[in-house]
This record gives C-alpha cells, structure tokens and sequence, in this order.
C-alpha cells in the first residue's frame, strides 16, 4: 500500500475515532493491509445476504408492525420485549464467546470492539428517537424492511429521516453532547 | 414447515435469531450490528454540504447501505414467498382504542388508515409521516444509535451508554404513544 493511502487511512480512522458518534468506526485502522478497499466490491453483497436475512425475520416477527409498537409502549403485550430481551441474551452470550475463544473474521483478523463513550446524546437523542418512533411505529430497520412489503408511502418517512440526520449533522456544534 | 414459516414467528425464535446477527455481522467482516448510520452516509454521500459530521470517505462503510438494501429485498420476500394469509391479530384493548379514531385497517403491519398518500395532504399525515420520521433520524444520529446499535449490539457489549439510551427512547416512546399519540389520532 502507498504511503499516500496509508495516510488517508489513517485520517479516516482519526475522523471516526475522534468523532462522538461512535456507531461508525474504521474497520480497517488495525490491519492497514488488508483494507477494504482492496476488496472488490461484490464483497458487499454478503452484507446484503445478511440484510435480506434480517429483513425476513424483522417481518415474520412482526417487529416492523405499527400495531406490535403499540402494544409493546402501553404494555399490551409481551411479544416486543420478548423479541428484544431474548436477542440481547443471545448476543451477549454470542460477544462473550467471541472475546474468550478470540474467534477471528472470515478473512482470519481479530475481532473488534469499540467502547461507547458517553455523552448527553444518549439521553436527549435517544428520547426524541422515542417520540418517533411511537408515532411511526418503525425504528430504521422497519422503515426500510415497511418499504420492502409494498409500504411505498413509508419512502416519505425514510426520507423524512435522513433529512433529520443531515439537520442534526448541520447543528451538531449547537447541540449538548 | 413452510405452513410454520408462513405463521408470524413467536418471539422466541425471532429474538434470538436477530441476536444472531450480531456474531454473523463480526464474524463475516468485522461490522458492528447497527443501521441508522445508513442515513448518516446517505447524507454524506449525497448532500455533505460542507457540513464536518458528513466530511469522511462513506465508501468505506459502504457495507451498510448494502445491509439496508437487503433489508428492503428481506421485507419483499417475506411478503410475497412467506406472507401470512390471516388478519395481524392484535391486541382486543388496543383495537377498541384504534377503532374510536376509525383505524380499522388490520390487513397490513403498517396501518393503511394512517399512513398513505392520501393523508399527506392532512395534519395528521403530515405528523406521522413527516415529522415522525424526522424525530427518528434526527434522535438517532444525535443518540449515536438505534434499536440494533444501541439495544441490540451495544448492550451485547454491555456498555452501558446504550443501556442509558435504550432506556430514553423506552421512556420516550412510552410518553408519547400513551399521552401525546392519542391527541395525534383524534386530528
């Protein structure tokens, strides 16, 4: 690799690292030589396998029903919490082996984790999450997964909520973090 | 079996299924199990406008686009490979409730009384569509995740910001869809 794209590497990484929002990060910072960018970009298609996949379980679980966010915010039913509770057992349990077994990617690179720092977003930002997604019934997995069922009118809210994203990117400086 | 797949899916095959997707996500490519960064690259990708949060090169997250992408081919083929001929049973408290503000639609998980285009044109439509959909993206990115990123795979790593954020938005979405929702409902 040149020194010009190890450079830029390593200006990506610093951006995602420095930045708050650590949901994004550079998967490549540790192992510059086997950078995605050297992969062809059909690699990709495995994650759009896995999203197909994810996708039909979000429907047959009815995780992306208005109704089953209703019942799930006035205590109605158990099925949402069920559905999430046994999720975050499984992938603790799933992280856990990962880290003791120190069980390598498919491509044979150690497994990454990033600590969350954290910052005032997670409570006044996840609380207007929570005003949205009361009303939509759809937090981003659905909107897409509602679109797929045929929901077309549901391509306003996704677009609706990119507009969001890029209003919070543009007075990100202005907000309490 | 294909009788069975074409029931909705009890929680406990769902959930942990969807916890699954957490190692699948490491292990296939070293991702972090989350989806509202989609948007935030869409933005990047499409309108940086200068702006510093969407300045870095969204092509090296591009995996996740092709994440959502499949979410939407996922959501096609459940309902036209595995779709369920019944009428989505709901809760009787919850229909009472729906059916005093004419929502009365059960054919579909996103209720054709409220959300279509026709409604676009009203208040009401406008509040949930448009404006439901901008708390989301815009309380996301601000929160630094969603349901996947924070509920989903944060607490599988037990941090404990996201445990902090998955209890905000419960909190927020249980304020509103008790308080606030039904004032919407009536418009």
């Amino acid at each position: 690799m040149s020194v010009n794209e190890t450079l830029q590497e390593k200006k990506h990484h610093e951006f995602l690292t420095q930045n708050t929002d650590f949901e994004v990060r550079s998967l490549d910072a540790v192992c510059f030589n086997e950078s995605e960018l050297k992969h062809p970009w059909w690699y990709n298609l495995k994650y759009a396998v896995a999203g197909i996949l994810f996708g039909i379980i979000l429907i047959k679980a009815e995780v992306i029903s208005w109704f089953r966010i209703q019942e799930m915010f006035r205590l109605q039913s158990f099925h949402m919490f069920g559905v999430i509770g046994s999720a975050v057992a499984v992938g603790i349990i799933s992280v856990l082996l990962i880290k003791k077994l120190k069980i390598k990617t498919i491509y044979g690179e150690p497994i990454e984790f990033v600590d969350k720092k954290f910052n005032k977003g997670n409570i006044y930002g996840a609380l207007i999450f929570g005003f949205g997604w009361a009303i939509t019934g759809a937090c981003p997995g659905p909107l897409f997964a509602q679109i797929g069922t045929g929901a077309l009118v549901i391509i306003v809210t996704l677009f609706s909520a990119i507009i969001g994203t890029w209003v919070y990117g543009k007075f990100r400086d202005k907000l309490p973090h | 079996m294909l009788d069975f797949l074409k029931q909705p899916w009890p929680w406990y095959v769902a959930g942990p299924l969807i916890g699954l997707m957490v190692p699948a996500l490491l292990i296939i490519g070293n991702k972090s199990f989350g989806i509202s960064s989609s948007l935030r690259h869409v933005c990047a990708a499409c309108v940086p406008a200068k702006i510093p949060f969407f300045q870095y090169d969204w092509k090296k997250e591009i995996w996740n686009l092709f994440f959502v992408a499949g979410i939407v081919g996922g959501g096609f083929l459940a309902v036209s490979l595995l779709g369920n001929p019944d009428p989505i049973q709901v809760n009787p408290k919850l229909q009472a409730e729906l059916a005093s503000y004419g929502v009365t639609n059960y054919d579909s998980f996103v209720p054709a009384d409220l959300f279509n285009w026709q409604a676009l044109g009203s208040a009401k439509g406008i509040i949930m569509m448009v404006v439901g959909g901008f708390l989301v993206g815009f309380g996301t990115r601000y929160a630094g995740g969603c349901t996947s990123g924070h509920a989903i795979m944060g607490l599988s790593n037990l941090q404990w910001p996201s445990l902090v954020a998955t209890i905000s938005f419960m909190a927020g979405g249980f304020i509103v869809a008790n308080l606030i929702l039904p004032l919407i409902l009536k418009l």
